[in-house]
């Protein structure tokens, strides 16, 4: 689904980010994780073309994504709050991004009665603007307006941050769902290597805008990526 | 914590701020601004008692300044509720420090008397209480009215932090100036004689100068009391929210494809403060245009026509579009992912426009009272503000890469300011103006608004191929917007 070759970010002389070969196959659960500055995020912003690539390009579902827009219908993303329009209510937005993906406002309140649970009665009809909820309930808002209209492809940037356990627990079932029912490509980053290794069928582990690791997810997993992260690797 | 470290931090906060490294053309705009205030207050300071003694020979003039000082503290309190910021230094990281809530209020408190609006008060005050001093006036006097007035100029400070952002006192003081106007204008009732005498009496027995500084330690203790109380997290630093009202909008449904931007637009003008003030600001300029009509001289003058009709009809377009596609700032990097065509994007920005600038047409209809010909023009105008100047502020915009808080205030705020606001408004009004002067000299104003309608209709024909092209421009400066727009400031 996802194709990346030769992909590099310099800024400057420096480089933040250099990924030979990656290809994430359609319906997979992937997980990004890594130290701050590791290059995920700069990752997730060259898929979505924010950024341009210094070399290499990224293939999504066979669309050049820095020359053609295509990708974006069956695309969609939540990097963090300026993903968000401050000044409408959560119900607004939802409808405002089902317009963008084709969905009439039925369809968008079908989709979003599936997760009442998820909102916790936070989200819907609290006669409030996106910019006056908390961080976690923006996130959360966020997180379920980048399900909207049946993407194929969806970019989750630390997803399970700023967010309640309960919430965090629900998220990582909505994810799997997605993926393993659906045949939804989750692309998903994260510090928590528990959540990472809980939802994601592969883990890879970028350092220094390098992948250092491409794991498939097994129960050695987690142990595997503490010892890695905590430097006390066996070589 | 000494006030010297408090001094230190607001040095560094200044110096090291977002807003220090502005572009310098902003800062020589505002430097002049700030000279040309200072120079024009001095300049009444100075002229003020020989200006007084010419047109009100058989007055004194301390007298007539008397007299009229009832009108300059209120509108002094109507501008500053507009204009001044209140003194809040960055409270939240020094609560939990060791340092007592009684020295960061004194501190913010002191701080407010040096604003720039004190400080240009006096820039008047002194120069007339020398001139007063020149021409003989008992220097008790003079002095006890300066430190009156001083007191005053500071229990202006504080009382509008009192009333501060409170619309209902605003408006009575509004109410208030605008009655005392009236009734003066109409000599029904002298409200400054009133005053006047309050005033003279403060000027004739020095000693009542103690009434205005008690007067203003009550109002700093007021002040105090108020600020102290809110120096909690829970109370005034967190934001207060305002219950969200939404509006159908489905009317809109009717422009098709573009409709859900349209609303996304209209939200974004109804729903914050600076994009708002843009349609105020619009329809206040239609006003504008009286200055001109009334004018013997100017209504003779066909260039300044041509000024009015384009202002008139595009002060909205001026307004918000320039900073197209800032206003979208906060979120841009969505819309920049999404599934939206860039076109559909500026289309719907156009389409709103488009649609202001009829509206504005339609409202300066009444001018028609002046003549048909300005009626003709304005209408010639309107056609070639959507037809042509439509079209190139779009163009212009698109160097814009500045981000815009939607919330901030509107006054004084050059957020979002860049080279492009700067020389948008060259073409914006002197072409029009050479458009229509070459076949005014050549034939008649017939023909030149004849000529000058002509061209925006041309550029209302050609409205999708230069669409198209501006639209590969912004596609073109897609990742320094998105870069740019992320630069908090």
């Amino acid at each position: 689904m996802i194709i990346t070759s030769n992909l590099s970010k310099k800024y400057g002389n420096k480089t933040v980010l250099n990924i030979d070969n990656l290809e994430i196959p359609k319906g997979q659960s992937f997980g990004l994780v890594g130290n701050n500055g590791a290059g995920k995020t700069t990752y997730f912003s060259l898929l979505l073309d924010l950024i341009q690539p210094s070399t290499g390009h990224i293939k999504n579902n066979e669309v050049l994504v820095h020359e053609s827009e295509d990708w974006k219908p069956f695309t969609s993303s939540f990097i963090d709050e300026s993903f968000l329009i401050g000044y409408l209510t959560p119900e607004e937005y939802f409808y405002f991004i089902g317009d963008l993906r084709g969905q009439n406002k039925a369809d968008v309140n079908t989709l979003l009665s599936q997760f009442e649970d998820f909102f916790h009665g936070e989200i819907l009809g609290q006669k409030k603007y996106l910019r006056d909820l908390s961080k976690g309930n923006q996130k959360k808002a966020g997180i379920v307006a980048a399900l909207i209209g049946n993407p194929e492809v969806i970019i989750l940037d630390e997803p399970f941050a700023n967010l309640d356990p309960t919430t965090q627990i629900r998220l990582k079932g909505i994810i799997k769902d997605l993926a393993e029912k659906q045949g939804v490509t989750v692309l998903v980053s994260s510090h928590d290597l528990m959540h990472v290794t809980d939802v994601c069928e592969r883990i890879v582990v970028l350092e220094k805008g390098e992948i250092v690791k491409d794991l498939e997810t097994n129960a050695a997993t987690l142990k595997e990526l503490e010892a890695h992260f905590s430097g006390s690797e066996l070589v | 914590m000494k006030i010297k470290q408090f001094v230190s931090l607001e040095w560094k906060q200044f110096f090291r701020s977002a807003n220090f490294g502005k572009s310098i053309a902003i800062k020589i705009f505002m430097g002049f601004m700030a000279l040309y205030m200072i120079s024009a207050f001095l300049f009444t300071g100075i002229f003020l008692f020989k200006a007084l003694k010419k047109f009100f020979p058989e007055l004194d003039p301390i007298v007539v300044v008397n007299n009229y000082l009832i009108y300059w503290i209120l509108i002094e309190l109507v501008i500053r509720y507009f204009m001044q910021k209140l003194p809040v230094l960055n409270i939240k990281p020094l609560l939990t420090l060791a340092i007592s809530r009684h020295k960061i209020t004194n501190y913010v408190l002191t701080k407010s008397a040096l604003s720039f609006f004190n400080v240009m008060s006096l820039f008047w005050i002194i120069p007339f209480c020398i001139t007063l001093l020149v021409n003989e006036y008992p220097v008790v006097n003079v002095l006890s009215w300066f430190i009156s007035l001083s007191c005053i100029v500071l229990i202006i400070n504080f009382l509008n932090f009192l009333i501060n952002k409170k619309n209902v006192y605003f408006y009575s003081i509004l109410a208030v100036l605008m009655l005392a106007i009236g009734l003066e204008y109409y000599s029904i009732f002298e409200v400054s004689a009133v005053f006047g005498k309050v005033f003279n009496v403060l000027y004739n027995t020095p000693i009542l100068a103690i009434v205005p500084i008690v007067l203003l330690a009550l109002v700093y203790y007021l002040n105090y009391k108020n600020l102290r109380g809110l120096l909690f997290l829970d109370a005034s630093l967190k934001q207060k929210t305002e219950e969200a009202k939404t509006q159908d909008l489905t009317w809109t449904n009717r422009f098709g494809d573009i409709a859900p931007f349209l609303q996304l637009d209209l939200k974004l003008i109804w729903r914050n403060k600076r994009p708002r003030m843009t349609v105020f600001l619009s329809i206040l300029f239609l006003f504008y245009g009286l200055y001109f009509y009334t004018n013997d001289k100017m209504i003779e003058m066909p260039v300044v026509l041509v000024f009015a009709g384009i202002f008139i009809t595009g002060m909205f377009l001026s307004n918000f579009g320039q900073f197209i596609p800032s206003w979208d700032s906060s979120y841009y990097s969505m819309m920049m992912s999404q599934n939206i065509p860039l076109r559909k994007y500026l289309d719907s920005k156009a389409g709103l426009i488009t649609f202001s600038v009829v509206v504005l047409f339609l409202l300066s209809m009444p001018y028609a009272y002046f003549g048909w010909e300005v009626l003709a023009l304005n209408l010639a105008c309107a056609l070639y503000n959507i037809g042509v100047n439509m079209p190139m502020v779009l163009l212009i915009s698109s160097m814009n890469k500045k981000r815009i808080d939607l919330e901030k205030s509107p006054m004084m705020n050059t957020q979002g300011m860049s080279a492009a606001q700067w020389i948008i408004i060259f073409p914006f009004l002197g072409l029009p103006v050479v458009i229509y002067l070459i076949p005014y000299l050549l034939s008649n104003a017939i023909i030149a608004t004849i000529v000058l309608g002509s061209v925006g209709v041309i550029g209302i024909l050609f409205r999708n191929i230069i669409l198209n092209k501006i639209t590969e421009i912004y596609r073109s400066k897609k990742y320094a917007m998105v870069a740019g727009f992320k630069e908090q400031n």
